[in-house]
């Protein structure tokens, strides 16, 4: 029986979620700074950075967490630092820890954005993720959970929040196929998401080199904050994600020289990268993944 | 009341299949379709290399490695290799042959969760051998899909051929890359108007000289990119010819309504 109350409450622990701690970082954007961990069943993937950009008008909550009770925390913080309403919803990308929140904003009057491929790759994902969600993180997912975009980016896109305008910017394959920035004009802040790893090891579930050609464009902008994925707000650019372009083209000149030397994957996840080893937190935990993704896609560049 | 055990039965079966080193799904629906009731012995003459943690579920690196020469008396004639847990269990059917050399053959493979993965060789005398290996698919941000799509469906059917510069005991190990993205098609339809139905290489030929050295008929649990290492016997100079077809099929998992697509070819000259 007790099984069956649990259930029925299901939704009041919802509403029960204190509200996300979130920092003003610049006037009028509230950033949750996660802790940086691996994802398991004690912290339910509650483990990117997540927030709000609120306007004139109305709110732009930008990533929305790893679960719904994550979710209905970050719109508790909404509603306790403004009273306009959210009116989009932007997700930066399709890795779980961002989107797994979209659930309790779906209302009407509000807008979902994503990358153009944001959609497609969700729907990939959604069995997997759905299935293993409650082992892995102790989080239940189900098919209400997957919320694509209303607005599929292909280039650019200007959304605007009452006299603050947001330029929205979705990215050739670097951290995913389906990489989405955020601009804040007004106070020049650039949220970056999972294009900037800070202290917490970069994961690559995309293309290295496509990732490092972003890079060297992102580094040219002067932004005055950057707000990563994963790691603390970023003051200093293009300072701020020289480790992660130090880390990646480490990736690619060791990977290229054992493809040259004919080793085979098995053998490059075993000295590939070490002495990056110190300067991250998580190394063990993705550093042998990012690797064996590097190298399968180098292994055909020449093509 | 029916109704409520029903449902706690329910709530608790994901805390029992936690206890993930089982072997229901092979010996109630793997072993009966594949092998009725043929006997087959556990056996060390075969083993598998594979990470205990699998860092990426798209791309698990395999290797099976016999331990007998394949001689004209005494050889593996076929080998197949099934993940227990993934959806569509079925990785591949490989047949070896005397001129194979050594039915060794590393491949890299989708794990869906924690699983066995199990490889069987027939004998060419009926025997029937098997090993397996626990696999623990990692957590973390990936899934067993392959990392850009667009890139991969760009260079599709595209081969090459590596060589190890050396042989060894007579024997030459060569390499073989395919790109093909190998869609699972498993995904959730009625998020997305991209649906992609599975799309994958079904059989593949490798021929030296104009004889068979490996045949394989594979299925979506192969990683994107499909990527093959065998050995074959070499003789001076000689050709190296892979083939490749691919197919659509309406479900991820069942094969009964599928089209065939295309075929792909790949010569190369070696000097052994
Ligand atoms: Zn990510």
């Amino acid at each position: 029986m007790r099984f069956l109350i649990l259930f029925l409450l299901w939704p009041a622990i919802l509403l029960a979620q204190p509200a996300l701690s979130v920092t003003e970082v610049a006037p009028g954007i509230f950033v949750h700074f996660a802790k940086q961990e691996f994802p398991n069943p004690h912290n339910h993937d509650h483990i990117a950075n997540i927030g709000f950009i609120v306007g004139q008008r109305c709110v732009a909550v930008i990533d929305t967490g790893g679960s719904p009770q994550q979710g209905q925390a970050l719109k508790k913080a909404i509603e306790y630092t403004t009273d306009k309403p959210v009116c989009y919803v932007i997700n930066t990308h399709v890795h779980p820890d961002h989107i797994y929140g979209n659930r309790v904003f779906k209302q009407p009057g509000v807008k979902f954005i994503g990358h153009y491929r944001l959609a497609r790759a969700m729907a990939a994902r959604a069995p997997f993720d759905i299935d293993r969600a409650k082992e892995q993180w102790d989080v239940n997912l189900s098919a209400e959970d997957i919320v694509p975009p209303d607005f599929n980016i292909h280039k650019q896109m200007r959304i605007d929040l009452g006299q603050r305008h947001l330029l929205l910017t979705a990215h050739p394959t670097a951290h995913t196929d389906n990489d989405l920035s955020v601009w804040d004009e007004k106070t020049n802040t650039a949220w970056l998401a999972d294009l900037l790893f800070i202290k917490h090891i970069p994961t690559l579930d995309g293309s290295l080199k496509g990732w490092l050609s972003e890079i060297s464009k992102l580094e040219k902008q002067t932004y005055q904050f950057v707000v990563p994925g994963h790691g603390p707000l970023a003051t200093h650019w293009p300072q701020a994600i020289q480790p992660e372009k130090r880390y990646l083209q480490t990736l690619l000149t060791e990977i290229r020289e054992q493809i040259k030397q004919g080793k085979y994957l098995e053998e490059a996840v075993k000295t590939v990268g070490l002495s990056e080893k110190p300067h991250w937190q998580l190394f063990d935990a993705y550093h042998q993944r990012n690797v064996m993704s590097a190298f399968a896609e180098l292994e055909w560049e020449d093509e | 009341m029916k109704t409520l055990s029903t449902f706690i039965i329910l709530l608790l079966l994901p805390f029992v299949s936690l206890a993930a080193e089982d072997e229901s799904r092979w010996l109630n629906d793997i072993k009966p379709q594949y092998f009725a009731d043929k006997p087959i012995k556990a056996s060390d003459l075969l083993t598998i290399e594979a990470p205990y943690r699998a860092e990426d579920p798209a791309l698990v690196p395999v290797k099976i490695i016999s331990k007998i020469p394949q001689t004209p008396e005494r050889y593996i004639k076929k080998m197949w290799v099934f993940v227990d847990k993934n959806p569509y269990p079925f990785v591949g059917e490989f047949t070896f042959f005397p001129e194979t050399g050594k039915a060794d053959l590393a491949m890299r493979i989708r794990v869906n969760s924690y699983s066995y993965v199990r490889a069987i060789a027939e004998m060419n005398n009926g025997d029937m051998l098997m090993t397996k290996k626990f696999v623990k698919a990692s957590g973390g941000c990936s899934a067993p899909i392959g990392t850009d799509l667009d890139a991969a469906m760009k260079r599709l059917g595209k081969m090459k051929f590596r060589l190890k510069p050396e042989t060894k005991e007579g024997l030459a190990q060569a390499q073989l890359l395919i790109s093909h993205p190998n869609i699972t098609g498993m995904q959730m339809d009625q998020v997305t108007r991209f649906v992609r139905k599975p799309y994958f290489m079904d059989k593949l030929t490798v021929t030296y000289n104009g004889k068979p050295v490996l045949m394989a008929k594979t299925d979506i649990a192969i990683s994107q990119d499909p990527n093959f290492r065998f050995y074959f016997i070499p003789q001076g100079q000689g050709e190296l010819k892979a083939e490749f077809t691919d197919v659509h099929c309406e479900s991820p998992i069942s094969r009964t309504v599928c089209e065939p697509s295309k075929k792909y070819v790949k010569t190369q000259q070696v000097n052994l």
